[in-house]
């Protein structure tokens, strides 16, 4: 229990916030701009054109099957060794995870937007509407509530998956969190546990909130 | 009543992957004048009640509407204003409580203003007996105060015609009587209406005019009176027998 001091040593407690401060730049950033791509590329998705398909299904599979880590490999060393395009690591980061972000986002719209039945476009039709109107007061907000719940989990999804961007030299919360461990191992060896529980509990009040607006929305628009 | 009909349908045509759905289909509908359309499954009167206000581009033939022809290049929107339309399926909007589903076509297709709508429609709903459901949601409905609230919907619009989809297939049968008043009430009042519908009965007591279809074409068009009791065609004969059951005892 002792050990758990390591967190008050210093500036310790202040670092680590100062870590979770990059974790959620990077993740809000990275959400906020796959949300508005994804919802360009989901209407995209739905289009019949072959080649639109075509390209959208290509950059689906490829964020889906290649592991988000290769990814920023790719991006960051990639990058530098083939093309001398030296990014920063924070940059890289966003970069991949609003590919990752805007493909999966796309495709839960493109999901969300043909799961209307084609009535609810008819019928609006019928009371002439037009093409707009239509998107704004019938397809959307419908699409938006079948949408919450799984946009909801990408989100947090993608919050906890900036752990990785530590292994391209992005100190951000666990980064942090690994640091203290390591300038504390012979002081205080049993430190590791508290620190980790500690991120683990910052990871917590940062997914935590989006869960509970989910909630209320999910409530109000049952 | 004018002279110049409503609507006027003229060698009208439609192909679905080479089959005919239409073929050659012409009649006029006068203000104030009721037709039903009647026919086997797949004869084609869904299609041409969706050719009437642009859901399906006909192949061939005139559709107008007050004189306008609005088959090619017509305003679409334009005219689906003026021309109602209730599915068999309701679709009401499900994210909108009654109020909003009945409001949304006046107040951002037509302009009108709000709370003058809201009046409109809280009395409407008040005739189909449905004004304690103003804010009620459409699943807390049963399948006839949906429809109901269907038909008020388009005719808040004040359409120049009203065009009713089998608007009573999907409903249990206890709930089809409540929706045919409605439709009988605005019959009486004036309403020019096109009906696709499987209740013979309440064709023949609505109808100032029966269309048989049958394979996209029409066989007979004629009073109610006459084509129930008296067709012309064996094929229409054939088609009300069906709905007879006394030859099975």
């Amino acid at each position: 229990m002792q050990d758990l001091a390591v967190l008050f040593k210093g500036n310790n407690l202040a670092r680590l916030l100062g870590g979770l401060g990059v974790t959620l730049k990077l993740s809000l950033l990275s959400v906020a701009l796959s949300v508005a791509l994804g919802l360009v590329v989901g209407a995209l998705m739905t289009l019949k054109n072959p080649v639109v398909r075509a390209f959208f299904r290509l950059w689906l599979e490829t964020v889906r099957i290649v592991p988000q880590l290769v990814l920023l490999f790719l991006v960051y060393f990639g990058l530098a060794k083939a093309f001398n395009i030296q990014i920063s690591g924070e940059t890289a980061a966003v970069a991949v995870f609003t590919f990752w972000g805007a493909g999966e986002m796309g495709d839960l719209v493109r999901g969300a937007i043909t799961s209307i039945p084609v009535h609810q476009r008819e019928s609006s039709a019928a009371l002439g509407l037009t093409s707009r109107q239509c998107w704004q007061y019938v397809l959307l907000p419908q699409a938006a509530r079948r949408l919450l719940p799984q946009a909801i989990n990408l989100a947090t999804r993608m919050i906890k998956t900036t752990s990785l961007v530590m292994l391209i030299g992005v100190v951000e919360v666990l980064k942090v969190g690994s640091q203290i461990i390591d300038a504390n191992r012979y002081d205080a060896p049993q430190a590791a546990v508290w620190i980790y529980a500690v991120v683990f509990f910052l990871y917590f009040l940062a997914c935590w909130p989006i869960s509970l607006v989910a909630g209320r929305l999910e409530k109000k628009w049952a | 009543m004018s002279n110049q009909p409503i609507l006027e349908v003229k060698h009208l045509s439609k192909h679905f992957d080479g089959n005919g759905v239409l073929k050659d289909v012409s009649f006029t509908l006068a203000e104030g004048e009721v037709i039903v359309v009647v026919g086997p499954s797949g004869c084609g009167k869904s299609t041409l009640l969706r050719c009437v206000n642009g859901l399906e581009r006909p192949d061939g033939g005139e559709i107008l509407l007050d004189g306008a022809r609005i088959d090619a290049g017509a305003d679409l929107v334009q005219v689906r204003r003026q021309v109602g339309m209730v599915f068999q399926s309701y679709d009401l909007f499900p994210h909108m409580d009654v109020l909003g589903n009945l409001t949304l076509g006046p107040v951002q297709a037509m302009k009108r203003p709000r709370l003058e709508v809201e009046a409109e429609a809280e009395k409407a709903l008040e005739r189909v007996g449905l004004a304690e459901k103003l804010h009620a949601l459409p699943r807390q409905l049963s399948g006839g105060q949906k429809q109901r609230v269907a038909l008020v919907r388009a005719m808040l619009m004040h359409p120049r015609l009203l065009l009713l989809d089998e608007i009573t297939a999907a409903l249990d049968p206890e709930m089809v009587r409540e929706v045919l008043n409605v439709v009988l009430d605005l019959a009486r009042d004036g309403m020019t209406m096109m009906i696709v519908t499987h209740e013979m009965r309440f064709a023949e007591a609505v109808a100032d005019r029966v269309l048989f279809l049958e394979g996209g074409s029409v066989l007979e068009e004629a009073p109610p009176r006459e084509f129930f009791h008296n067709p012309r065609t064996d094929r229409a004969r054939q088609f009300l027998d069906t709905f007879e059951f006394d030859a099975v005892k």
